[in-house]
């Protein structure tokens, strides 16, 4: 499945995009998508090891499997206020 | 209520919204550009959020202030885009019945979004550069 990966802030800088498109197989976790992210995007891996991975507007957990109709964001640490 | 903006933030109406006749207390807090963190001086600030989840914490953080505290009404207003220094970033009103719940209210709700809505500002330095804020929780204190 493709799953679209909304990026915001310092992680939309690092990646020159606001979403980077990934491949993962049926099944996947979150966990998966991470590892993917972090292999298409080395300059990120730093702050993606720090963000939250949300999925249909909440923080997911590593072991959350992800569905290809699902809205998934990388939140660095947030700094709002 | 929530608003997310990029127009200047008009506080007296936001307050109006958060006035109730069963409420005797309404505390406002403003949140404004600083001109120094430390020893980093700030020229402008950039806002950015991801505003459906936003709006999603914010009502969570709304719906678990009223099961703490006899809340009358909840407004908060957050800017988004380019900030000058000495303009106001957020603001939150709260009323209470009594002001002690709605000082108590209001400091949960503005300590909370803080720390749980993902709303993101970049701090632009006079030399040009510009750094998105993203500390830890265990970090420096914010704004």
């Amino acid at each position: 499945m493709t799953i679209t990966v909304k990026l915001f802030a310092a992680m939309r800088d690092l990646a020159g995009s606001d979403n980077e498109t990934v491949e993962l197989p049926d099944g996947a976790t979150v966990a998966d998508l991470r590892r993917e992210l972090g292999k298409q995007l080395p300059l990120a891996r730093t702050l993606l090891a720090r963000s939250a991975v949300a999925v249909n507007h909440d923080s997911a957990d590593n072991d959350k499997p992800i569905q290809a109709t699902d809205e998934v964001a990388v939140i660095p640490p947030v700094s709002g206020g | 209520m929530f608003r997310l903006t990029r127009d200047a933030i008009d506080y007296h109406a936001l307050t109006e919204a958060a006035r109730s006749p069963h409420c005797g207390a309404v505390v406002l807090f403003l949140g404004t550009v600083r001109d120094l963190t430390g020893q980093q001086v700030t020229v402008f600030l950039e806002y950015d959020a991801y505003a459906p989840m936003a709006e999603k914490k914010l009502a969570e953080i709304e719906a678990e202030a009223r099961t703490r505290w006899p809340v009358g009404e909840i407004a908060i207003a957050h800017r988004l885009g380019r900030l000058e220094v000495g303009e106001v970033s957020v603001a939150v009103a709260v009323s209470c019945p009594h002001r002690g719940d709605a000082f108590d209210a209001c400091r949960y709700v503005i300590d909370t979004l803080k720390e749980l809505v993902p709303i993101w500002k970049k701090e632009n330095a006079p030399d040009g550069t510009g750094e998105w804020v993203h500390q830890s929780s265990t970090g420096e204190p914010g704004a």
